[in-house]
């Protein structure tokens, strides 16, 4: 269910709720009233939001309803204004969207782990629902600072069931104890774990004792680059057109093969969509994306330019561009 | 709902007679014939060849499990020979193993090993390329490995003569008790002694793998036992079966002329080779899982305590998986999903280190190498469970 990247939808903000402490919840509608288009659990939109600013957030509604999307946006004071500019809009508002992408897909099993950290509930919402359609085993362990900070929660619980949904609340019972949880891994389930970078960080190195590839994570913002993450400059060879660019250190491969007239598509420039991805056609590159799977990442043959950089140690990539 | 089932269809032939150990696929495809699940009335345990089942098993680490031994006897009623290696166990304490090796070995610690990987390689094909004959294995495949694995690792010199045996040793006792387990354990204790010196912190350099494992035990992952194990896992599981896989590889190749004139000209291929040559020859052919809890696999109902035989080199030339050329090498094949390295939770965490060793050596080869084809018949190894060759003659063309 890939929409062409880069089209974009006028659409209307129908109906705004504030769902939790600083998490508002927009339910959007085509301007033209069509229908969007089919959608899987995990999908994402892009949405501008002025400034020439584009976020990314998960769609929170039902895939079976495609006359409205609905988003969830956590208020972040000190992020660089896409939050703040959401939590701004007012019912009635127009607002340029992208057509549905799908950069967390569910996978098919038998059985589903789910674990989200405050906003990072939104994309597994409509998982639970597939989950549950499907007939499948699966739980939601869903942890926050406390029950009046945790979007949809209340909700969930009423639908489902507090058998199958566990709110852990830090003021009422601690944070979520990630050694019990994922301390003994389970045949055929999958991991499925969005929410803060520390979150998911703790919840990836304890799927380390579990089978490769049954850990699925979404970032909602890009890792934070390692200290010893390779800096050097390096070249990248275009193959399509037979140019070479330096890539200096302070910008990114995105930048220089774009100064010097060659394009490439791109959105969120930060690691996050997956629209800028590109084949590797030889060379080692180091991924600092929040987008490719660990088997992506360890077969190297694709990766973001907008922010993933060369190997340390190898000098030169070449690129299908 | 109902689950119809039926006996397993029961097969006098042994999968470890010295016939069916030399040229394993003739037996292989009757047994997949068979049906989805057989029992073997020679060791006593059930058998499953077809991609399905075998997939089923290696995936379903629950019903299917680990800690009773890779063996034909349950190692829980009656005790191995050695304390369980991470191959041996079950969650939760093979969760905390796992955890702190996969910690250790991972894409950007196996890209870093690339350069001290690449010279050894360089120096061995130069001089084989000096030659118009060679043997692939004596002279090529059992050498590289034990060039450059012991040095990641972090063992010291003394003592590396032990680990060929002692791999010997560890993947025949895979099979039963007969005369080649016998004989791998002819001097077992003196070279499981030297190998578990080799394992212990004092021993090891500051900046290999095995200091890295140890590392863990600071952080409070593992206890100095299970590193230990861990380094002795490394040592055990990563030398004989890269060097089954370069060799394998290259008996493969020289089969194939045309598939090398293919890589010469695009040596980028050789991983893709190598991938591919895994699925035909798996180095790793066959090993048990025992049944935790009564249940039915292909129709057949499996008791409990049952021992059941997984035969991974015939899941990887599965007719029904891989097509009616599965019996051939094909260089545009995509050969991903073999379960040559294994699937799932026990998934050779050392793969990316043996995929490393087998597509350097290769490259290298290729770059001097015009034409390699067999001069003389390959000897197959006997072993219970490993495939390769003990010789493997070839004649090149230089250039």
């Amino acid at each position: 269910m890939t929409a062409p990247a880069g089209a974009t939808i006028d659409a209307v903000v129908d109906q705004v709720d504030i769902v939790a402490d600083q998490v508002v919840s927009l339910v959007l509608r085509r301007a033209d009233g069509q229908l969007f288009q089919p959608w899987q659990p995990g999908a994402h939109i892009d949405v501008h939001v002025g400034d020439g600013l584009v976020r990314q957030y998960s769609l929170c509604s039902s895939p079976g309803e495609l006359d409205h999307l609905r988003i969830g946006v956590l208020h972040v004071p000190d992020s660089r204004g896409g939050s703040k500019a959401v939590h701004a809009l007012l019912a009635g508002t127009p607002l340029t969207i992208s057509e549905p992408r799908n950069n967390f897909p569910l996978r098919e099993s038998r059985r589903y782990l789910f674990i989200a950290g405050g906003i990072g509930i939104t994309p597994i919402i409509p998982m639970l629902e597939a989950a549950q359609a499907a007939g499948k085993e699966w739980t939601l362990i869903y942890g926050g600072r406390s029950r009046k900070t945790m979007a949809f929660a209340q909700q969930l619980e009423d639908k489902y069931g507090p058998e199958r949904i566990r709110i852990i609340a830090e003021d009422e019972v601690g944070r979520l104890d990630l050694d019990q949880i994922l301390g003994m891994p389970r045949a055929h389930m999958l991991v499925y774990a969005c929410g803060p970078g520390g979150l998911l960080g703790a919840v990836e190195e304890r799927c380390m004792g579990w089978p490769p590839g049954a850990l699925h994570t979404e970032r909602f913002v890009a890792s934070t680059l390692g200290a010893a993450a390779a800096n050097a400059p390096f070249e990248v060879q275009l193959a399509r057109t037979g140019t070479t660019v330096t890539v200096p250190n302070n910008k990114t491969i995105l930048e220089a093969v774009e100064e010097v007239g060659v394009r490439v598509l791109s959105s969120c420039r930060g690691g996050l969509c997956g629209t800028c991805e590109t084949r590797i056609i030889s060379g080692e590159p180091e991924h600092r994306d929040a987008v490719l799977s660990e088997e992506d990442r360890e077969a190297g043959e694709v990766m973001l330019v907008c922010v993933s950089r060369a190997a340390a140690g190898c000098p030169r990539l070449v690129l299908d561009l | 709902m109902t689950v119809t089932t039926h006996e397993a269809n029961v097969l006098g032939e042994d999968p470890f007679d010295t016939a069916n150990l030399l040229d394993p696929y003739p037996f292989l495809g009757r047994l997949r014939d068979a049906g989805a699940v057989s029992y073997l009335e020679s060791t006593g345990s059930y058998a499953v060849a077809g991609y399905q089942e075998v997939y089923e098993v290696l995936t379903d680490f629950e019903t299917y499990i680990s800690s009773g031994g890779l063996g034909p006897r349950d190692i829980r009623k009656d005790s191995g020979w050695r304390p369980p290696s991470i191959l041996e166990s079950d969650p939760p304490i093979h969760t905390v193993m796992r955890r702190a090796l996969t910690g250790v070995i991972n894409p950007s610690t196996v890209r870093a090993l690339r350069e001290p990987f690449t010279p050894p390689a360089e120096e061995l094909t130069e001089r084989l390329a000096q030659r118009e004959t060679f043997d692939a294995v004596t002279d090529l495949a059992e050498k590289y490995p034990l060039r450059v694995f012991p040095d990641a690792v972090g063992i010291p010199d003394v003592g590396r003569e032990h680990l060929l045996p002692y791999g010997n040793m560890v993947f025949n006792a895979f099979g039963p008790e007969n005369y080649i387990f016998k004989q791998a354990f002819a001097q077992g204790d003196e070279h499981a002694a030297a190998v578990m010196r080799n394992c212990q912190r004092e021993n090891l350099n500051d900046t290999g793998f095995g200091a890295q494992i140890w590392k863990r035990v600071e952080d409070g992952l593992i206890t100095e036992q299970q590193a230990t194990l861990l380094v002795r896992a490394l040592l055990s599981a990563g030398v004989d079966t890269t060097i089954f896989g370069i060799g394998n590889t290259l008996s493969v190749l020289a089969r194939y002329p045309e598939a090398w004139a293919q890589l010469r000209a695009n040596p980028r291929m050789a991983k893709f080779a190598v991938d591919e040559a895994l699925r035909l020859e798996s180095p790793f052919q066959k090993f048990h899982r025992t049944v935790a809890v009564d249940t039915v696999l292909g129709g057949v109902h499996l008791p409990a305590g049952a021992k059941v035989l997984v035969f991974l080199g015939a899941a990887n030339r599965d007719p029904r998986k891989w097509g009616d050329t599965a019996d051939e090498f094909d260089l545009n094949r995509n050969a991903s999903g073999h379960v040559a390295f294994g699937m799932g939770l026990h998934q050779c965490v050392g793969q990316p280190i043996a995929r490393l060793e087998m597509e350097i050596v290769l490259q290298q080869l290729l770059q001097r190498v015009a034409a390699i084809e067999p001069d003389g018949a390959p000897v197959p190894i006997l072993h219970n469970v490993l495939r390769g060759f003990e010789s493997l003659p070839v004649r090149i063309v230089a250039g």
